[in-house]
């Protein structure tokens, strides 16, 4: 139970919310134009497969849901999400398959 | 579709069309953030401003969390504000895009940008080259203004209901399905493959660094990867 007063709560709130938009403001407010050095650029090419993955990866190597062990149908959901995503190259079929494989996989050996 | 012929109002279209998949990731993760926070002992109005001020549901938990166990204020705010750091990346990466727009637009596509609008956009950018700036601003635009009221109304149905959706439907795993369904389209040769594998080895490496910065740092590392891969296909060409 948060037990802070209200006053601090939106403290919180405004904090988080100003500090958040002034990141994803910092580069597109800051630059003006769009030119950039070309070594940049190639890198920032990257930035998609370069985070996403790694926010998905903890979660399916150590799911909240087992209290972190690893777990068979979790795997073979997010191979499927990765495998399927990559060879359609679209999301819907991603989610998809992620989804079904999950609920066939919990379903069989859950 | 080789050249982008389309009007804005389609690009708008096609936006809100790419952005449908994720009603199936979004439902439940809104959902539970709105139990979540009223059960906290969060007001209905403090919960609602949360999603709609900070749009960005991993540091929204993180703030919520926090609170509960009585961290001091100022921590809380910069370790919810840490989570969200990766979006200086995306940000970076629109400017290519966005640059030339007024400001005023720039900083209005600022609060559009969200993982899912920045993840279909920078990919739809890649795949149909020669899209005007309009066409590009309305198409991310399009993937926002479905996000956000289905983020908005879930947020609301948990509060105000106030019950997540079963955990045997286990939506805990809708949120990796996401990000790992984001990424793979976009893994479109050698080079982004390996920008990929190392972003999940890194961070599972740098899984001990404290606020989740080894998430940046990995990616980081990724996109050296990534260049690097390039310039070896380059060279390897005959």
């Amino acid at each position: 139970m948060i037990t802070a007063s209200s006053t601090t709560i939106w403290l919180v709130i405004f904090g988080l919310a100003a500090g958040t938009y002034l990141i994803r403001f910092s580069f597109l407010g800051l630059l003006d134009g769009d030119k950039m050095p070309l070594w940049m650029s190639r890198h920032l090419k990257f930035v998609g497969v370069a985070v996403m993955p790694g926010i998905a990866a903890p979660a399916v190597i150590w799911p909240d849901a087992t209290g972190g062990e690893l777990d068979l149908a979790r795997l073979l959901a997010a191979a499927a999400a990765l495998g399927i995503g990559m060879w359609r190259r679209s999301v819907l079929a991603s989610v998809l398959a992620g989804l079904i494989t999950l609920y066939l996989a919990l379903y069989l050996f859950g | 579709m080789s050249n982008a012929t389309f009007s804005t109002k389609r690009a708008f279209l096609l936006g809100y069309r790419d952005a449908l998949p994720f009603f199936l990731i979004v439902v439940p993760f809104g959902t539970l953030f709105g139990v979540v926070g009223t059960e906290a002992g969060l007001t209905l109005a403090q919960t609602m401003a949360f999603s709609t001020l900070v749009v960005a549901g991993a540091s929204q938990f993180t703030a919520v969390a926090m609170m509960i166990e009585h961290a001091p204020t100022a921590i809380v705010v910069f370790a919810a504000i840490a989570v969200n750091l990766r979006m200086v990346m995306y940000s970076a990466a629109l400017v290519p895009h966005f640059g030339r727009a007024p400001l005023g637009m720039r900083a209005l596509l600022s609060y559009f940008l969200i993982d899912q609008t920045f993840a279909i956009a920078t990919n739809k950018y890649a795949e149909v080259p020669g899209m005007s700036i309009n066409q590009k601003m309305a198409y991310f635009s399009g993937a926002f203004w479905f996000m956000m009221p289905v983020w908005i109304v879930a947020t609301y149905l948990g509060a105000t209901f106030g019950s997540a959706i079963p955990p045997e439907y286990s939506l805990d795993f809708a949120v990796p399905i996401c990000f790992l369904a984001l990424s793979a389209p976009a893994m479109r040769n050698f080079a982004f493959f390996m920008a990929g594998v190392t972003s999940i080895v890194m961070t599972l490496v740098l899984i001990f660094v404290p606020f989740k910065l080894g998430l940046i740092i990995a990616a980081v590392i990724a996109m050296i990867v990534g260049v690097q891969t390039e310039n070896w296909m380059e060279r390897r060409k005959p």
